[in-house]
């Protein structure tokens, strides 16, 4: 009893553990409002041909599988590239034009350049770098809010890649056959991520490569810089008090700059491995919209409480019930749905801090119960 | 020439009339960075309430039909970020993305829905809201975008309701201690942000084509009026200058290419759609050491704080 007890409290006290069932309390709640959504559409097919297919197809076959890990590698980075941001108390909603600029520095490298994987992918990375340090400098020197740059070059970079990557249609990256940028797969196979047989576990999925290695690796570089550096420290401390930062002597006009670049950094090379393992092509004409996973990492980072190593798990997540949102029967619903439950899922993460008290004070309350019934027996 | 007018008019009203709906939110003291998705709810609602009215009936009445159920469906979407911002102390910017993003995800299953098919592409007619003064096309827009400058102006300064939603914005804790209800106030502005939000998304969508595919959102715009917000330093009749500014370079973006002294100059679309973005960060750059935001804008109202 007394064990089970100092438990409880334990657990109450726990922060880690109070984020994770915060989070795990979202993700109920938007599936559960996901299902009043297909209830709202087709009553009749909500549970079986709804939920079920949503929840479950991810893992149906080797396949499905594959697609999994395909999507959720640049999805870690991106949600590293927010989360990163978040710990330095910044807000990077900039990551989707910072994938963007990476997407065009790797697929530039590879399809112009015809260089190795790993030079694209660091060529990706270093233009989301110098994407991510703008609102970096405006924050820093003018005072300009980090939110507001973002949005202002996420467009500026999606215009400015289209551009490039289309010119007029004479671009040499443009296929005109496919109105894509050129498949890597039949223009330039030694720019792409090795799949290291990791392919044939998947069901011959080419775009199951050793990517979800790379982002796994980020993620624990991640967690270690920023836990277990000065560095990380000092970064941290800005986002926490900037004035106490600055009179411990620490130059926060530089760590502004850096935490946005090295969040700019995880973001470019999040494009770099999705477009080097040729998931998808780029289409300069019709991106009228910006990538939404850069979007979806605000949503991974959100989900995992910044948290580098809970980000693997939430954006294995999203990617997870985003294949089983495509494996919807069309002739029902509509693959968005899995974005509405998605979203859904953010919206109620901005309450976590609610959900977080209100959970402490179950386990509190339960404790107190406890106490009271021994007090009883005596 | 006209072809220019009649495309910066549109974007005048549609920056103008989404931006002065963040100024309301903002000045009562919450960040609206929803207002892209309120567009695109506004948007929609509208775009259906139209295909919904019977096959005889008036222009005025399938006007104000669309345009109210863009209003309130703005208003009960921005309520949502009311809801997370003044009840539940949420952070603003995070609970404005996920509206956002629920936002385009939203009009899509709705838009697939109401067609029944795969395509979340709507038509309509949009005729009632278009009228001809010999070669320039006005739309009916353009007379509400004025009508609400105006009432913007007069509500914000020169009603007791515009100065407390200002109060709120600037020191909420002196504004409740002498009796004003913050998070009332601070509803109003958001619930007001909604309304100006939902009608600019239809004004946005509906005059210059006969169908929408919602795929795309409303592209920007609503990020766009933000920046116009701010170039307007949270006043009225700067903000729409600003809007005519901003307006000027989109519609550049659409027409260049039909104009033989601008085509001549060989830039494409995307370099003109880049301009606006460039020039207010230009503009921030500069004026950031004089701007005035509302002080209080992003923090939840702490009774208790000090």
């Amino acid at each position: 009893m007394n064990q089970k007890k100092s438990f409880i409290s334990r657990l109450a006290s726990s922060e880690g553990f109070l984020s994770v069932a915060a989070s795990l309390l979202c993700i109920v709640i938007g599936l559960l409002l996901g299902v009043v959504v297909l209830a709202i559409i087709e009553p009749a097919h909500a549970i079986n041909d709804g939920l079920l297919v949503i929840i479950q197809s991810g893992l149906k076959s080797p396949r499905n599988m594959g697609t999994v890990l395909a999507n959720a590698a640049p999805l870690i980075m991106t949600g590293l590239s927010v989360g990163f941001a978040f710990k330095t108390g910044l807000f990077n909603i900039g990551a989707a034009g910072q994938y963007t600029v990476g997407a065009f520095g790797a697929l530039y490298c590879a399809i112009v350049l015809q260089l190795p994987w790993y030079v694209c992918l660091l060529a990706a990375m270093l233009l989301g770098a110098v994407w991510g340090a703008i609102p970096g400098i405006f924050k820093a020197y003018l005072n300009i809010n980090e939110v507001i740059t973002a949005i202002m070059f996420n467009w500026i970079g999606l215009y400015m890649v289209n551009d490039f990557m289309y010119g007029k249609g004479a671009s040499p990256m443009y296929d005109l056959q496919t109105t894509k940028t050129y498949s890597l797969r039949k223009v330039a196979q030694g720019s792409m991520i090795p799949s290291c047989g990791l392919s044939d576990y998947f069901g011959k999925l080419q775009s199951v490569t050793i990517a979800i290695f790379i982002a796994v690796f980020f993620a624990i570089v991640v967690y270690i810089v920023l836990n277990k550096t000065t560095f990380g420290y000092e970064l941290k401390a800005c986002g926490f008090n900037k004035n106490a930062a600055q009179y411990a002597g620490i130059n926060d006009k530089k760590n502004i700059i850096l935490s946005m670049m090295i969040a700019g950094a995880l973001a470019g090379v999040g494009a770099g491995l999705y477009y080097l393992s040729t998931v998808a092509e780029w289409n300069p004409q019709v991106s009228t919209a910006l990538p939404a996973i850069g979007f979806n990492g605000i949503s991974a980072a959100l989900l995992a409480c910044s948290n580098p190593i809970g980000t693997v798990f939430s954006s294995l997540f999203i990617s997870y019930i985003t294949v089983g949102g495509t494996k919807l029967s069309t002739q029902y619903y509509t693959k968005e749905i899995a974005d509405v439950i998605t979203a859904l899922i953010i919206y109620l993460c901005a309450f976590s801090m609610l959900f977080k008290s209100r959970i402490r004070v179950l386990l509190a309350g339960k404790k107190r119960g406890a106490g009271l019934g021994k007090g009883g027996d005596d | 020439m006209f072809l220019l007018m009649k495309y910066t008019l549109l974007y005048t009203v549609v920056l103008m009339l989404v931006a002065l709906g963040g100024m309301f939110s903002e000045r009562s003291g919450i960040i609206n960075i929803a207002l892209e998705g309120i567009m695109v709810i506004g948007g929609l609602i509208g775009v259906i309430a139209i295909n919904l009215m019977p096959e005889g009936a008036s222009a005025l009445a399938i006007v104000a039909a669309s345009v109210s159920a863009a209003a309130i469906a703005g208003m009960l979407y921005a309520a949502l970020l009311a809801f997370a911002s003044i009840n539940l102390n949420a952070d603003q910017t995070i609970g404005g993305t996920a509206l956002n993003m629920l936002a385009t995800a939203l009009a899509m299953v709705i838009a697939k829905g109401f067609n029944g098919s795969a395509s979340a592409k709507l038509d309509y007619s949009n005729r009632p809201f278009v009228y001809e003064f010999g070669p320039l096309t006005v739309n009916v827009f353009l007379f509400i975008g004025i009508a609400i400058l105006l009432l913007s102006y007069f509500v914000l300064y020169k009603t007791r309701l515009g100065l407390r939603l200002r109060a709120c914005g600037e020191h909420p804790q002196a504004a409740d201690s002498v009796g004003v209800n913050v998070y009332k106030m601070r509803y109003i502005g958001v619930l007001i942000s909604g309304v100006l939000g939902g009608i600019g998304g239809l004004a946005y969508i509906i005059p210059s084509v006969s169908s929408w595919n919602f795929e795309v959102g409303v592209s920007g715009a609503g990020f766009l009026a933000l920046a116009v917000m701010i170039f307007g330093q949270w006043k009225p009749f700067r903000i729409f200058l600003a809007a005519v500014f901003f307006a000027l370079f989109k519609s550049l973006a659409n027409i260049a290419s039909s104009i033989p002294m601008m085509a001549a100059l060989g830039w494409t679309q995307n370099m003109y759609n880049m301009i606006p973005f460039i020039a207010s960060m230009v503009i921030l750059a500069f004026t950031s050491k004089k701007s005035r935001a509302p002080k209080a804008e992003g923090v939840p109202y702490d009774k208790g704080a000090r």
